[in-house]
């Protein structure tokens, strides 16, 4: 029983926080949101040089957690769910280079090298098609039409990784809104002090921090045993406390939040798509109820 | 990472569940806030303490095993979802008796643990005053020096305390430095209830049980021999078992597991739809807390200490309780507010948010200690 990361998870989440920390992400998300996938690309490479690209297939659910996590803090542009959980378990190899799978729509379609989209429980080759806008506008989603059938392994596996990298996701952009949050409301200063020395501030960031709190073992507990029941439960409970700490990082942030301009629209734009990514919280907790009744 | 057992943490799991499976009454017991119901609690701690599993984590000379933090949580698991009665015992084993292993003398300890770890004298808890919930340090209630006598001489008003209607002996904080500063000056005393001098008046509650009395003190007499800590340094001794109430120590996830899967049994007789959702979350949130007490203790067990953490640990149960029992009560439908088993822990869970610190104090911890943000100037004080 030792239920944190060991030592050299520890240190494989440090050495991402730097490398991220210095990248300067946001610029690299807000480029790639305007077309320019230029610096999103050398990060991607930068990355999968960190062996973010062979995790799935090469180490345990734990570290796709950490490795996903330090991309959601960072809002890591490009199909990273589906190009470093999914596809190297449906593949059941690493991929190389950058690849999509449609689920329903292919995220990045435009500059993946290769798209697929399952048919009936199988996996196809797909060819991408209308492009839509999302809500983050970091995400270019496209329709897709399936091409030839492709070998492939466990699909429901794949799909499960993909959730988990997902929650972790949520779990990474939830604590840096809160940590966004707090720094602002400790500068803030209203009616001749700062905002949050007010209760009505604290009590609502107390919220946040409880629930990513309670979001963040459901995560590690799934990651050291995947079932559907357990990724599910991860999932719904970081897009519970993202989406929570997102609409209280907006509120205590004020107008200045609500801008396109301040990077907090980022995080705030991407929990929401990421919330309904990969499974809605309704279609999750259908599945843990199911799985609860047929124990 | 992991979150496996040792093949010794299996075994004591084992013969928890062994024991308990074969002991526990099958019928409820009568609620322990009645006068017969507290006397059937007492002899089921006695029945536990026989076999040493009353207090599992004290050392052998007291009645314990010397379980570990591990095996402790193990414990309470098996204990809730045995169905297992309530712990007429808790405040005294649970709140007092950490304080009474630290700051207690070694003859303090051969006098009141045996006694607590049998069930035989059952404690209450005196904290609160009329005019000190939360600011609990502004308590008014004296302690006045006898060196004649060798003690101390109460004098004032406790409330709200917990099993004090029906308890043996109670513990609290009295003034005994009037010059001093609001935190100094403050004293932990034991003291029986049928002192002379000390009168109890039953409070009933929500549920028409008197579950809490107020105590009032006058010229109530107490050797030295039952002060716990130094004179004047009471509020540093009490606040180690403030963090115990709030933290593991009251509320283990096995409680909540164990109130989760009966919430999955009710769902399977009355199925309802519109409810599936919330029986979904108060099964993740005690799934949460069953994993995140596993992180607490992974923490304790190298040292570290649960802080300010037990504030997030205390607000989380608590709203769980309610939300839990909110959601059994609207699977029941028309039968919600007839009287039940989930009605009475229905009742039960309203108090959590409020007893061992409200959830606005300790969501003013959390904001301050754990997120760093600025204290609220505080009103003006005496």
């Amino acid at each position: 029983m030792k239920f944190e990361l060991t030592t050299d998870q520890q240190d494989f989440a440090a050495s991402l926080e730097s490398l991220l920390a210095a990248a300067d992400c946001v610029a690299a998300a807000r480029s790639w949101a305007e077309g320019d996938h230029a610096a999103g690309l050398r990060l991607w490479e930068r990355l999968a040089e960190q062996g973010l690209t062979m995790l799935a297939t090469e180490a345990s659910p734990v570290e796709v957690c950490v490795a996903f996590e330090a991309l959601g803090r960072h809002a890591v542009p490009g199909p990273w769910v589906e190009a470093a959980a999914y596809l190297p378990v449906a593949l059941g190899a690493e991929v190389e280079g950058v690849a999509t799978v449609a689920m329903p729509r292919a995220l990045d379609a435009d500059v993946a090298d290769a798209v697929y989209a399952v048919v009936d429980g199988t996996l196809h080759s797909a060819t991408a098609g209308t492009a839509h806008t999302s809500v983050d506008r970091s995400r270019h989603l496209f329709d897709v039409t399936p091409g030839e059938a492709v070998a492939h392994g466990d699909l429901a596996a794949a799909y499960d990784l993909a959730v988990l990298a997902t929650a972790a996701q949520l779990l990474g952009a939830g604590e840096r809104v809160l940590a966004d949050a707090v720094t602002y409301v400790k500068q803030r200063k209203q009616f001749g002090r700062e905002i949050g020395s007010y209760q009505a501030i604290k009590h609502k960031l107390a919220d946040v921090r409880i629930a990513l709190d309670f979001a963040r073992p459901l995560v590690h507990g799934a990651a050291l045993d995947p079932t559907r029941r357990a990724v599910s439960a991860a999932k719904v409970a970081c897009a519970d406390a993202a989406y929570l700490a997102s609409r209280t990082g907006l509120q205590v942030h004020g107008a200045i939040g609500y801008t396109q301009e301040f990077d907090l629209s980022v995080w705030i734009t991407k929990i929401r798509a990421l919330v309904t990514a990969w499974g809605t919280p309704g279609e999750h907790r259908a599945r843990i109820l199911e799985t609860l009744r047929s124990a | 990472m992991d979150l496996e057992l040792s093949e010794s943490e299996l075994a004591f799991q084992a013969e928890a569940r062994a024991w308990l499976a074969a002991n526990v009454p099958a019928e409820p017991l009568p609620s322990l806030d009645t006068a017969e119901g507290f006397v059937l609690h007492q002899a089921w701690e006695a029945k536990l303490a026989a076999e040493r599993w009353s207090v599992v984590s004290w050392p052998k000379e007291y009645h314990g095993r010397e379980a570990s933090l591990v095996e402790w949580i193990i414990f309470e698991e098996e204990y809730y979802r045995a169905g297992a009665p309530l712990r007429v015992s808790q405040n005294g084993i649970f709140l007092l008796a950490p304080i009474i292993f630290e700051h207690g003398t070694p003859e303090q300890q051969d006098r009141f643990l045996p006694s607590m770890a049998t069930g035989e004298r059952v404690w209450a808890q005196c904290w609160s005053e009329p005019e000190a919930g939360s600011d609990l340090a502004s308590l008014k209630s004296t302690a006045r020096r006898d060196d004649e006598r060798g003690g101390w001489v109460l004098n004032g008003q406790k409330i709200w305390c917990s099993r004090a209607a029906l308890a043996q002996w109670g513990f609290g904080l009295f003034r005994s430095d009037p010059e001093a500063q609001k935190h100094a000056g403050l004293t932990y005393f034991l003291f029986p209830l049928d002192a002379e001098g000390v009168t109890v008046r039953p409070i009933a509650q929500l549920d028409g049980e008197e579950g809490f009395a107020e105590v009032f003190f006058d010229d109530v007499f107490v050797p030295d021999a039952d002060v716990l800590g130094a004179p004047g340094d009471g509020w540093r001794v009490a606040m180690s078992t403030a963090g115990n109430e709030r933290g593991l120590s009251l509320r283990s996830p096995g409680r909540f597991t164990a109130a989760a899967d009966r919430l999955l049994d009710l769902y399977d007789e009355k199925p309802d739809p519109r409810v599936a959702d919330r029986v979904v979350d108060a099964w993740l949130k005690a799934e949460a807390y069953r994993l995140y007490t596993w992180g607490t203790v992974t923490r304790l067990k190298d040292g570290g200490d649960i802080g300010a953490a037990g504030s997030v640990n205390k607000v989380w149960w608590s709203e769980l309780d309610v939300a839990l029992h909110e959601t059994a009560l609207d699977l029941l439908g028309p039968d919600a507010e007839l009287e039940s088993r989930w009605l009475d822990g229905y009742t039960f869970s309203l108090s959590g948010p409020i007893y061992a610190g409200t959830n606005e104090i300790q969501r003013n911890i959390i904001a301050e200690r754990i997120l760093g943000l600025p204290r609220e100037p505080k009103g003006v004080q005496k």
